[in-house]
């Protein structure tokens, strides 16, 4: 079985499956490190996904193109994400609760609306999906991979460059760790937090379209299966910091391809346990990741409080 | 725009705003109805009749509503103590199996149990499984600060993949043409018909009288008196000397118990084995159901009703006039945010401009 695993880790196509499959684990966990920083949970993110990746992939399977799908999957998730920020920043509603509502809105609404689109078919449509940057990226295992990826990896550092560096992050994180004194300073809590809201839930939704128009070709019901709350442990394994959410989607994405595989192999190590074993230790290994990180994890302050003006 | 509490809760508001929410679905329901391209009145109509203008309609509804009631009772004494037990389905099918378990594999060992030894021992391996299944999530909430609803919810998605490792492999019904099903119960251990030619079985009075016994605790014993004040605020009920981590604890036991007898009375109410989609996300809509119902454990068995018989009636209207059956998910999500934001207003009131001084 060593060997085997020797095997594995030297080939590029194990790193290129290792890639593909963090990506919409980084897009998505960046999405909820953003709303999060601001300091409201987005249990939404499950929903949001599954809304921009049947979002995107009806745009590309009427016609659009499929930037185009990739931002209307932006744009709805930014609508949902709107509409959280309405009911827990707005109406200080619980963030738990709402966040739970808009999962469970988005992902009847994308399975009505698919199935109201296409009543009677047996196999999903399917659309061209993104291509490969093989012809003009000159770097190995990174031009396996769609534009997309480039994108999430790209994301990282602008995402924290504009936390740490700009006026508007510092802004963002101020009303995550201390609305009051934000608002002190003459910022509206109400506006950073919903737009942070938005902008991290566009990013979900980029994360969802990534499914449909990159790794693979069709809407599926389950196709996010878990994803989203995977990016919601993952966030409070990176302590809430861009450069250690790549590292934590990474690291998670290394074990989900390695299961795989090993799955996959007939005899050997994949003959040693059935496969739903393997299947497990993704949703395993993200309960370990919040266990072993819990003690020392650095919650931002207003996490979860709601803010009201005058009121303490 | 900002929230001023209102000095007192404004009774108008109080009767209006579950009518505007109720309002507000039947708007948005509408308007899917009418994108699928049905008549918006006809299709009401059906679903009205399809959940509940029959006899046949409420024995459905009724056999719906039974696993409904019990994962509302489980998401409402929970969420009472603000532990967020999202993680209902995976009890729901821990207890299932812990009850197929104990009540079907025992056949040709020759240590053949009397059923009214074996039923109760059954009923309470699946309380004991579902208690136990949320038990992890409950201490690393109390003990290292650990989000429970996260916790939970990846749960879920384990212990669906230790079912179907189950039905694959130990478990395996070998009778079954090789589909995914466990071994089944005997006769002796399945619950009876409620009534003749339906599928409504007494696991539908076991749901309500733990209503009744969850709402008697609550309102009444001691534990019911710790959950208010933990779910009241954690601060001041520490500061009373309440152990809260103990009572979160036992409020987890509680909830999981009554999750995983939901799985238990289904399969020896229903089905007879398990399944892999033995339940279409009832541990989801206990959660919806406890939030409808202002979690309280009477309200929970009528929005368990309003539930299935949405659920029900659903199916048979989009036989009839072809609208999606996911137009009932989509309706009760709605209904959720929109008795969320109305039962907001009773307490508060929305100013939409700021006032001049600017506070």
């Amino acid at each position: 079985m060593g060997a085997e695993i020797l095997d594995l880790l030297s080939g590029s196509a194990f790193w290129i499956a290792v890639l593909r499959i963090a990506t919409p684990l980084i897009l998505g966990t960046l999405g909820v490190l953003l709303c999060e920083r601001a300091g409201v949970l987005n249990l939404g993110i499950e929903g949001i996904m599954v809304a921009g990746a049947f979002a995107g992939w009806l745009t590309v399977y009427q016609g659009g193109g499929l930037w185009t799908g990739v931002a209307v999957a932006a744009l709805v998730g930014a609508l949902l994400g709107l509409l959280h920020g309405w009911l827990t920043v707005s109406l200080s509603l619980s963030q738990h609760v709402s966040g739970l509502g808009i999962t469970l809105l988005a992902t009847s609404l994308a399975s009505y609306a698919y199935r109201v689109s296409f009543p009677k078919v047996e196999s999903p449509p399917t659309i061209q999906p993104f291509a490969t940057m093989e012809h003009w990226l000159p770097i190995p295992v990174l031009n396996a991979q769609t534009p997309l990826t480039l994108l999430a990896l790209l994301l990282v550092p602008l995402l924290a460059w504009g936390l740490n560096r700009t006026p508007l992050g510092l802004a963002v994180r101020m009303v995550g760790e201390n609305p009051a004194a934000a608002e002190g300073q003459g910022l509206s809590v109400a506006r950073l937090r919903i737009g942070a809201i938005m902008a991290g839930s566009a990013l979900m939704g980029v994360a969802g379209a990534f499914l449909t128009l990159a790794a693979f070709n069709a809407f599926y019901f389950n196709m996010v299966n878990g994803r989203g709350w995977v990016c919601v442990a993952l966030v409070v394994f990176a302590s809430w910091r861009p450069g250690k959410a790549l590292l934590g989607a990474l690291l998670f994405a290394f074990f989900d391809a390695l299961q795989l595989r090993l799955q996959q192999s007939s005899g050997g190590a994949g003959g040693l346990l059935p496969y739903q074993v393997y299947l497990m230790l993704p949703y395993l290994l993200s309960i370990v990741a919040l266990v072993l990180v819990a003690r020392k994890a650095a919650y931002p302050q207003a996490l979860m409080k709601p803010y009201r003006k005058g009121e303490r | 725009m900002r929230l001023e509490k209102r000095a007192s809760p404004s009774p108008a508001w109080r009767l209006a705003a579950p009518l505007l929410a109720l309002l507000a679905t039947l708007l948005i329901g509408s308007l899917l109805v009418a994108w699928a391209g049905a008549p918006i009145g006809k299709a009401y109509a059906l679903l009205l009749e399809g959940g509940f203008g029959s006899r046949f309609a409420w024995s459905e509804t009724l056999t719906r509503a039974t696993p409904l009631i019990l994962t509302g009772l489980a998401a409402a004494v929970a969420f009472r103590a603000r532990l967020f037990n999202i993680g209902a389905e995976g009890q729901l099918y821990i207890g299932a199996l812990a009850a197929v378990a104990v009540g079907g594999l025992h056949g040709g060992t020759g240590y053949e149990l009397s059923p009214w030894l074996l039923f109760p021992l059954m009923m309470a391996a699946a309380a004991l499984a579902g208690a136990l299944l949320l038990l992890g999530p409950a201490l690393l909430k109390s003990r290292l600060g650990v989000d429970e609803v996260v916790t939970t919810l990846l749960l879920n998605f384990f212990v669906l993949l230790f079912v179907s490792w189950m039905l694959d492999g130990p478990m395996k019904d070998p009778l079954a043409m090789g589909w995914p099903q466990s071994v089944g119960l005997q006769e002796a251990l399945q619950l009876d018909k409620l009534i003749a030619r339906s599928r409504v079985h007494s696991g539908l009075l076991w749901a309500i009288v733990a209503a009744l016994l969850l709402w008697g605790l609550l309102k009444h014993g001691t534990t019911g008196f710790e959950i208010r004040a933990v779910g009241a605020g954690p601060t001041a009920a520490a500061f009373a000397g309440m152990p809260i981590a103990w009572v979160t604890v036992k409020v987890a036991l509680l909830s999981g118990a009554l999750a995983g007898l939901a799985g238990a009375i289904e399969v020896a109410g229903r089905t007879g084995y398990v399944t892999l989609d033995m339940s279409p996300g009832y541990g989801y809509s206990g959660i919806v159901i406890a939030m409808l119902a202002g979690l309280h454990p009477l309200g929970v068995v009528a929005a368990a009703v309003f539930v299935a018989g949405l659920l029900v009636g659903a199916d048979s209207m989009s036989r009839a006039v072809g609208v999606p059956t996911y137009i009932a998910d989509v309706i009760v999500a709605t209904a959720l945010i929109a008795m969320l934001v109305s039962s907001l207003l009773i307490n508060y009131r929305i100013r939409w401009r700021e006032r001049r001084d600017g506070r």
